[in-house]
């Protein structure tokens, strides 16, 4: 196998690149979710992150605010879906344990958008008159400066996270990963200062670049820090339609979840073992 | 032989009522009877008709990530839009975020706002859908608003709600009058039962007909190919209620 400078050696040390205090972004369920480098995160004991879920997250978000890694999360929603309910999360918020920047889905596209841009904002509809905006210190109104009569509208400041995380089916020989039509990831990945990626495997016979049909589909390795490879490492949950989600074993984390101890024997149980096999 | 028509039958055939002459309809998170209700528009609609189902592989044209929804929104190219509230008010104020306490420590806490603060205000023909009909629900004003009713206050707006559909009965929403109106109570159920199930005001005709009912063969269809083409995004759903599409 060809020598891999991007490629680092577990997931685990993967992980140890995220810094205490980093504001990482990931991307909701439905885009590819890197729950390996979840885990491993919460084993590294990382603290302080600013959470950015691009828009909305679930299961990730849940175990990380659990396990107390994160101090501020910045979502559109947190929902496990017909799973149930993300109690660690609501017992963090409640108690005071994390700050909460509620947001809308398009508003946080578009504050990475402007991250892409390194421009300082992006103007965006709607919005006003929620409490949104009203709880939001750093939303602002102006009047349209174009319009020839009134017409107000929000400006959203540029989201730059410092590090985009994603589970993606492969990368390349040359570190390029293959993301399809999730267009979010790229989104994500140019606002953001490096971005850390799992992959089921490398597949060394590729050349994401070499054709049109394959370059649309891939992000450049020019914008991906390092990749770890892990097999199913979105489980419990889907990677698109790869592979699904395993039903019995997030019934099981809610059923568990719903208390902090017996959150901490879920974590021992699943979470730490890989650890100790190391 | 037909069945009796189901509580969840009659809401997807309202709702493709509902979603006449649209062009193109999205369906966001956790909503299978919008869904359903949507891809049976599809199926008996004369002109061509797009139907994206959020989660969905097959019912999904966009290709430029999670913003394309939002921007062809912007852009008049989604017509219809299904949003609902864990408090409604009768000013069509929605909140997904909580209630009692004070933020952001609420009492309950709820998933979060989801897109709503945006398409409510873009999307021409946004259906209000909540299953449940209860005053718990259905408040005189709600305590967060994620996204607010039409105001008329000079914020660009070309959207906003066409009304509010529940298990007991479909309200209509007047843009002028800034309220709601008691256009049909489903069948089994009464304008009493409404009134005292509801914690707003709303205006009241002297007659409320009944919801109209589908018919059978509009019923075979929706228990055979409109549950199966839901069931790719929900399976559970339709296990739960189309056991034999399932």
């Amino acid at each position: 196998m060809t020598e891999h400078q991007w490629l680092e050696p577990t997931v685990d040390s993967l992980a140890r690149l995220v810094p205490h205090g980093a504001m990482v972004a990931v991307p909701a369920d439905y885009s590819g979710i890197a729950m390996e480098l979840t885990r491993a995160l919460i084993r590294a004991g990382v603290r302080d992150l600013h959470l950015v879920a691009v828009p909305v997250t679930g299961l990730q978000g849940e175990m990380l605010i659990g396990a107390g890694c994160v101090k501020t999360i910045e979502t559109s929603a947190v929902t496990l879906g017909e799973y149930g309910t993300a109690v660690r999360f609501l017992d963090a918020l409640k108690n005071g344990r994390i700050a909460i920047k509620d947001a809308t889905c398009p508003a946080i596209h578009a504050a990475l958008q402007a991250g892409q841009k390194d421009i300082p904002f992006m103007p965006l509809r709607g919005i006003i008159g929620s409490d949104l905006l009203a709880k939001r210190g750093d939303w602002k109104v102006i009047e349209n400066p174009f319009a020839t009569g009134p017409d107000p509208i929000v400006l959203l400041p540029a989201l730059k996270p410092d590090i985009a995380i994603f589970h993606a089916p492969y990368a390349d020989a040359d570190g390029n990963v293959f993301i399809g039509r999730r267009r979010e990831l790229v989104t994500m990945a140019q606002a953001s200062r490096t971005t850390l990626v799992t992959v089921e495997e490398v597949r060394d016979d590729v050349d994401l670049m070499s054709s049109e049909e394959t370059a649309a589909g891939a992000l450049p390795a020019l914008y991906v820090g390092a990749v770890a490879v892990a097999p199913r490492g979105a489980w419990p949950l889907n990677l698109w339609d790869r592979y699904p989600v395993d039903e019995a074993h997030i019934r099981q984390y809610c059923e568990m979840a719903r208390s902090p101890e017996g959150f901490q024997r879920y974590l021992a149980d699943v979470v730490y073992p890989r650890h100790a096999a190391e | 032989m037909t069945q009796a028509i189901s509580r969840q039958e009659l809401l997807i055939f309202t709702i493709s009522r509902l979603l006449e002459g649209c062009r193109h309809v999205a369906v966001g998170a956790s909503s299978p009877i919008p869904g359903a209700g949507a891809l049976l528009c599809q199926a008996r609609a004369r002109q061509r008709m797009f139907v994206t189902v959020l989660g969905s592989t097959r019912h999904n044209f966009t290709t430029n990530g999670g913003v394309e929804l939002f921007d062809m929104a912007a852009q008049g190219r989604v017509d219809a839009f299904f949003l609902g509230g864990g408090q409604i008010d009768g000013h069509a104020n929605i909140n997904l975020v909580g209630a009692g306490g004070a933020y952001p420590q609420t009492q309950v806490r709820w998933p979060g706002s989801f897109g709503s603060a945006y398409l409510y205000y873009l999307v021409p023909r946004v259906i209000l859908f909540r299953e449940e009909h209860s005053r718990r629900v259905m408040v005189p004003q709600v305590d967060f608003i994620s996204a607010p009713g039409p105001r008329n206050d000079g914020v660009y707006r070309p959207g906003g709600p066409i009304g509010l559909l529940t298990n007991l009965c479909w309200f209509a929403f007047d843009r002028q009058r800034l309220r709601f109106r008691l256009d049909s109570v489903h069948p089994g159920h009464s304008v009493e039962e409404v009134r005292d199930n509801t914690g707003f005001d709303f205006d009241c005709p002297t007659n409320v007909p009944e919801t109209p009912v589908p018919d059978p063969a509009i019923l075979e269809l929706i228990r055979t190919r409109i549950a199966r083409a839901i069931g790719e995004t929900y399976p559970r759903f339709v296990k739960q209620v189309f056991p034999a599409a399932a």
